[in-house]
């Protein structure tokens, strides 16, 4: 039997993703990049989206495998929305996603996901997953070609590692939207500089839950809302550029 | 229940479950399969390949080039082939890779056009629908192991707005207003990214005739899989169009001058 190559039903699209569970909101990033090898196949391609009012998904690895899980997690809260006349809470929709990814344990979604939002008690949660389903609520976590540089800073801002606090203070357990915000920037700008993969474009989605007032995104230029309903948890886009080189 | 007299009496056999009283959840069958189902083939290589195809978006919509080369490795086998298809009344496809799963996709999608003009019901497909199709399909087909060896751009231009996207064999899909396929993506993509970003809707159809000629000149010079005749097409609110065969100028003179170059002994 002559040897031949054999085709690779997988391919990796570069990008990086982010999240940060507030004490009453969530941040979702990711850029807008997405490459092949040492080719750019475009400089805007969402990585980030939003699944409900609550919930934001970030999902990065093989694109194609990428855009076809969140159809199929779309599709799926969709009927859950019409048998039970709700929206899935967000610790629902992260078991949902483990059974969606374990289903093809043996030709796996290449996708490394990141679920962000509001959970039913009104407090900011991150999920985050590998490729075959194994996932873990987490107050912050990092994921794709940069994940070694941005996860690091992370740990050292948000977990205070490897810090010690003034004598006679504590670190502070949740931290506000606007330092976050600035935190997620800084992590992308800096992953940049670094990483060849990550670049062109930032989107960050802010999910926010009912009590928060959305006067804080007053103060951060272009955010947008996109949430659907005017009662209930809000949800906006912050788009930044990031350096094309 | 045993309804046949004849086993009353006579000892049991619960493993066949005649009137399917338990469900059985669907298991895979790890029993050994018959030899000749190695014969299936599946993965593939491409055999009779087109090279590059290049799309950029500009003021009234979208214009596509492609050469007329299907070569058979390095033989430049069939020089008259077009690869760029139009679909229904607004949407051209172009392709790269085997043409012979892009026969069988054009064949598909002409199918499709037909079931949905018999439906009737007043809705055309129109480019985004095109492509969220072939995306599927191109998906499909990987996610079986049997890919539709391609590389294919979608153009298009309905109801006011433009559109261009790139699907290929892993169903990898993303669009830009400037796309490119094969050597295209690295030779042509930096020369039509330069000339169009950002200013899209200023590009004239004269510019976007001159940045294709450019690039296409670019690319027979430097890909070895290709060939000086090619065609463009444009999908605009007029529709699609696909033009004569074309062919650039080109400058070989210069090689006299080379030492070395032929008969020269220096």
């Amino acid at each position: 039997m002559p040897q031949q190559r054999q085709f690779n039903p997988y391919s990796e699209n570069g990008g990086t993703i982010l999240a940060i569970a507030g004490a009453d909101f969530a941040v979702v990033a990711g850029d807008t990049r997405q490459s092949e090898g040492y080719s750019i196949q475009t400089r805007y391609a969402p990585k980030v989206f939003r699944l409900t009012d609550k919930a934001v998904l970030a999902v990065n690895g093989f694109a194609a495998d990428g855009n076809i899980l969140v159809k199929t997690v779309k599709q799926r809260l969709e009927w859950y929305r019409h048998a039970h006349a709700k929206d899935m809470p967000l610790r629902a929709i992260a078991r949902l996603i483990q059974t969606i990814l374990y289903a093809k344990r043996f030709f796996p979604y290449y996708v490394y996901n990141i679920l962000g939002g509001i959970e039913e008690d009104g407090t900011g949660a991150v999920y985050s997953f590998d490729p075959v389903g194994s996932y873990e609520r987490e107050a912050c976590r990092a994921a794709g070609a940069a994940q070694a540089l941005v996860q690091p800073f992370l740990d050292n801002q948000i977990y205070f590692k490897n810090q010690k606090p003034k004598p006679g203070q504590s670190h502070p357990t949740h931290l506000p939207l606007d330092h976050v915000l600035s935190l997620v920037i800084d992590s992308f700008t800096s992953a940049t500089e670094r990483h060849i993969e990550v670049g062109d474009g930032l989107e960050i989605y802010v999910v926010l839950a009912r009590g928060h007032s959305a006067q804080g995104l007053s103060n951060i230029p272009g955010a947008q809302e996109i949430s659907q309903t005017d009662e209930g948890e809000r949800v906006f886009v912050v788009r930044r550029d990031l350096k094309k080189d | 229940m045993d309804h046949f007299p004849t086993n009353w009496g006579k000892p049991r056999n619960d493993s066949i479950d005649a009137y399917n009283t338990y469900p059985l959840h669907p298991r895979p069958d790890w029993r050994p399969k018959d030899s000749f189902a190695d014969g299936v083939q599946r993965t593939q290589q491409p055999i009779v390949t087109g090279t590059s195809v290049l799309a950029i978006k500009y003021k009234d919509g979208i214009m596509m080039a492609a050469d007329n080369l299907a070569s058979y490795g390095s033989l430049a086998r069939f020089k008259d082939i077009q690869r760029l298809h139009v679909v229904g009344d607004y949407t051209i496809l172009g392709a790269g890779g085997d043409m012979s799963d892009f026969q069988h996709i054009q064949h598909t999608l002409d199918s499709l056009m037909i079931e949905e003009f018999s439906v009737d019901d007043g809705h055309k497909l129109g480019p985004p629908e095109i492509y969220e199709y072939l995306s599927r399909l191109m998906y499909g087909r990987r996610s079986e192991m049997n890919p539709l060896w391609n590389s294919i751009l979608v153009g298009g231009f309905k109801d006011g707005k433009s559109f261009l996207g790139y699907v290929d064999l892993l169903g990898t899909t993303y669009s830009a207003s400037t796309l490119a396929t094969g050597y295209g993506s690295m030779i042509a993509q930096p020369l039509l990214r330069k000339a169009v970003e950002g200013r899209e809707h200023l590009i004239t159809e004269e510019e976007a005739r001159e940045i294709i000629k450019t690039s296409m000149k670019v690319l027979f010079y430097r890909d070895a899989r290709s060939l000086n005749k090619y065609q463009i097409g444009t999908i605009t609110a007029a529709g699609p169009k696909i033009y004569e065969a074309q062919s650039s100028e080109t400058e070989w003179s210069f090689a006299e001058g080379i030492r070395g170059y032929g008969a020269q002994t220096q």
